[in-house]
């Protein structure tokens, strides 16, 4: 009998809100599923459309986007930047057969340590029925790369 | 070759208790292009710290690893322990396998794998990262402040007096702002004008103040340290250098019947006037809208007539002035709400109800009654007047939430000084809560309530209508739990204090946030209460939220100590984390100006030796830009990238997880 399966989720979020909030969620010791991989950016606004690509390509069977809340941005508005360009990726994602679950995007303060636990908790168990993302995967396997570094 | 030294931190049991440190080192020690990797209790402490320094110099390592706590933790104590040991400290990346690893999973095993993807893909990323220098900027030691009320001028004195350099700017032609129409100030009862107008003339002869009123924010370019602002000085018809301020022409103007401003229309001016007699500069303008000769083409009884010194010119026009800034001072004060919304207490339609500022001007000594309380429709002195607190103030249904801090202070005030005038006189005060926080405010509303009689009705009032000859106002009083009824001589609205109508467009020309309101935003609201989001502009008196005196003159002090703390450095130095372009491939369709928040990226002409136009490409000024990367993702041609988090260091970040 083959593992049970683990889904591998990557989250692309900001310093300033996000990440900070994850940490205070370690500072309070609440307890989350360890399926989720962290990457630290300056703002949500720098997030490109083909972070996520690499990170499917790389095998993650779900992404999240999470910043600060609207108004609450560091840099002013890049939140806003970062919430447009993910609803038209995620348009074409869907367009292309990529179901809507796979890319997540969220607010989440510094310190909403306990949304982001519980947020983690729902995504994982969320990736976790809808199975590996075989599809994209595969595609990968076939194709080679999706992108180039 | 890459040669990276990883280090793992126990943290004590923090880390160690859940993650299999040994096993980490393990698996990091055949990563591709790690040199050493070691574990230690205590990575924070200083023999830890020596041994990192000790393994940089020993290995000759081109990158450093500390897989430990969050860098929010400890990042620049473990990338200045590099610098110590000669290694740039950008080389130095943190894997967070405290708080965001060993802290939230329960599962030992599970925790480790996790642990080493987070310090491989570090491993990864930091093999891309670049040297990078700190941005040094210089300092103009000359601020701006925008605005000459309280708040703007004690800014300025206290940056003057301390030795720097300020240029005051006030769009009206004299210094003074809301302060100087007030009669007497709470809680202490001065006169108003008598603390104010020393400061203006304090203001006006410092040696290191250069006052321009009748002037306004035209453009402001550049950041902290080195701003370059344009003003706009609007025509005053009235050579500042010529006029002795005699007063001869404003006594000749046949332009009589003009509402004045600073009476709040309870007395009419000249259209060549000075705003008030104490009024600094005293020298008057010429209001270019109702003067006759620039409406008909004739008259100039000012300058033909009377002028003895040939003062006024005609044919002046606006001025812009430039002037090189290093901090700005932003001190703008409120304005009245516009008191037509409220219909139902007929405001502009019984000339006997007033605002409290207009009571205000009533009440001073300087006012157009001489400081009689009297009624402007029959100037018969009021038996009663009606004080109606929160007109406007939080009344969400008339667009303000928020409480307007004075009025139940300056309404305690006006009974009072009505009580002081008339001491047969009636006060009601119809009011929500009294809300009297301060030094010495609670004492001073119940000394209102306890030796001037001012009476408190606990509710709002619903109607006001004139009947034979009295203002009728209708109310509830919710202790009785009864409808009121009072015949009033006078009605004043105690009404809200509002930004400036034109504050979000200055804040759009200074590049700072302001709220849904129009009051400017602070960096933060406890933390950072005089800072802007803009590195190097500063807020101070009520353009920020409704504030008294005490308040405004406290947060102009702060700025000026940002400020001055700003001036006593030869240089800025600022993180390099900026957005860079690479100028051979940018194709100029400007996706990054769009983005930039800070407006950090400016069109760069590339020229041939000749001085052609070869074409334009974006160019980011290192000064301005806070390292966002919106701009990064805009780009098309992949040609900005930002230092620090580039496109090469994300991708190699991902693929190591």
């Amino acid at each position: 009998m083959s593992e049970p399966f683990e889904p591998k989720i990557v989250a692309f979020v900001c310093t300033y809100c996000t990440y900070a909030g994850a940490d205070l969620a370690g500072t309070s010791r609440l307890k989350y599923p360890p399926n989720v991989r962290i990457v630290r950016l300056p703002c949500t606004g720098r997030i490109s459309p083909m972070f996520i690509l690499k990170a499917f390509q790389k095998g993650a069977d779900g992404v999240l986007v999470s910043g600060c809340h609207p108004g609450d941005c560091h840099f002013d508005h890049g939140n806003y930047h970062a919430r447009r360009r993910w609803t038209a990726f995620n348009a074409l994602l869907q367009f292309t057969g990529v179901p809507e679950e796979r890319v997540k995007f969220s607010w989440i303060s510094a310190a909403e340590g306990i949304k982001f636990a519980e947020l983690i908790e729902s995504i994982t168990e969320e990736i976790r029925t809808a199975g590996p993302f075989e599809q994209y995967h595969k595609l990968i396997a076939e194709t080679g790369s999706a992108a180039s570094v | 070759m890459a040669k990276i030294g990883v280090f793992v931190c126990h943290c004590g049991e923090n880390i160690a208790a859940k993650v299999d440190c040994t096993k980490l080192v393990a698996a990091m020690e055949s990563h591709p292009g790690v040199a050493i990797a070691h574990e230690y209790k205590y990575f924070c402490s200083e023999p830890g710290q020596e041994s990192i320094k000790k393994a940089v110099t020993g290995h000759g390592l081109t990158g450093v690893i500390v897989a430990a706590c969050s860098p929010r933790m400890h990042e620049a104590t473990f990338r200045t322990a590099c610098a110590e040991a000669g290694l740039n400290p950008y080389l130095c990346e943190i894997a967070n396998i405290r708080e965001q690893c060993s802290w939230v999973h329960s599962d030992g095993e599970q925790a480790t794998r996790k642990a080493i993807e987070i310090t491989r893909s570090l491993v990864e990323k930091v093999k891309r990262n670049n040297e990078l220098q700190p941005i040094e900027v210089p300092v103009t030691r000359r601020a701006l402040v925008i605005g000459g009320g309280i708040a703007g001028i004690q800014a300025a004195l206290d940056i003057a007096n301390a030795g720097g350099d300020v240029v005051l700017v006030e769009r009206e032609a004299s210094l003074g702002g809301h302060m100087a129409q007030l009669s007497e100030t709470f809680p202490t009862l001065d006169c108003s004008q008598c603390i104010m107008t020393p400061r203006m003339v304090e203001a006006a002869r410092h040696p290191k103040i250069r006052l321009l009123t009748y002037s306004e924010i035209e453009k402001v370019e550049g950041f902290i340290g080195n701003f370059n602002v344009t003003v706009r000085q609007k025509a005053r018809y009235v050579d500042m250098n010529l006029c002795t301020g005699c007063g001869e022409c404003i006594i000749k103007c046949p332009a009589k019947k003009i509402s004045g401003e600073f009476d709040c229309g309870l007395a009419n001016r000249t259209a060549i006037y000075t705003p008030f007699a104490q009024a600094v500069p005293n020298k008057p303008v010429i209001d270019s809208g109702h003067c006759i000769y620039f409406k008909n083409g004739k008259c100039k009884a000012c300058q033909r007539v009377v002028c003895p010194t040939g003062a006024i010119n005609f044919d002046m026009e606006d001025e812009l002035v430039e002037l090189e800034i290093g901090a700005i001072v932003v001190a703008t004060g409120f304005q009245v709400q516009n008191t037509a919304l409220y219909g139902e207490y007929g405001y502009g339609r019984y000339p006997d109800v007033l605002t409290g500022l207009q009571f205000e001007r009533l009440a001073s000594a300087s006012g157009p009654t001489g400081g009689k309380i009297q009624r402007p429709s029959d100037g018969k002195e009021p038996e009663t007047i009606v004080f109606i607190q929160c007109a406007g103030s939080r009344d969400p249904s008339k667009g303000i939430p928020y409480c307007s801090k004075i009025c139940c202070m300056y309404t305690a005030k006006h009974a009072m000084l009505y009580h002081h005038k008339n001491h047969e006189g009636n006060s009601r005060i119809f009011y929500m809560d009294i809300r009297a926080a301060g030094k010495g405010y609670d004492e001073f509303t119940r000394r209102a309530i306890e030796e001037d009689g001012a009476g408190y009705v606990r509710g709002r009032v619903s109607k006001l209508w004139q009947e034979n000859g009295k203002l009728m106002v209708r109310g509830a009083d919710t202790l009785l739990g009864r409808p009121v009824e009072v015949a009033a001589d006078m009605v004043v609205l105690a009404t809200a204090m509002v930004p400036q109508s034109d504050s979000k467009e200055l804040g759009k020309t200074l590049g700072i946030g302001y709220d849904e309101y129009g009051f400017f935003n602070e960096a933060h609201l406890k933390l950072r209460p005089v800072e802007t989001a803009t590195a190097g502009i500063f807020l101070a008196g009520a353009c920020q939220s409704p504030k008294d005196i005490p308040d405004s003159v406290a947060q102009a002090s702060a700025c000026a100590s940002k400020v001055l703390a700003l001036f006593s450095r030869e240089k800025l130095e600022r993180e390099p984390v900026i957005a860079q372009n690479n100028e051979a491939t940018c194709s100029g369709c400007w996706g990054c100006v769009l983005a930039c928040p800070y407006n950090a990226i400016e069109k760069k002409d590339l020229t041939d030796r000749a001085g052609n136009l070869i074409r334009r490409v974006a160019s980011v000024n290192a000064g301005l830009c806070q390292g966002c990367g919106t701009c990064v993702t805009f780009c098309r041609s992949n040609s900005i990238d930002l230092a620090g988090f580039t496109e090469k260091q994300i991708f190699a970040e991902v693929m190591g997880l």
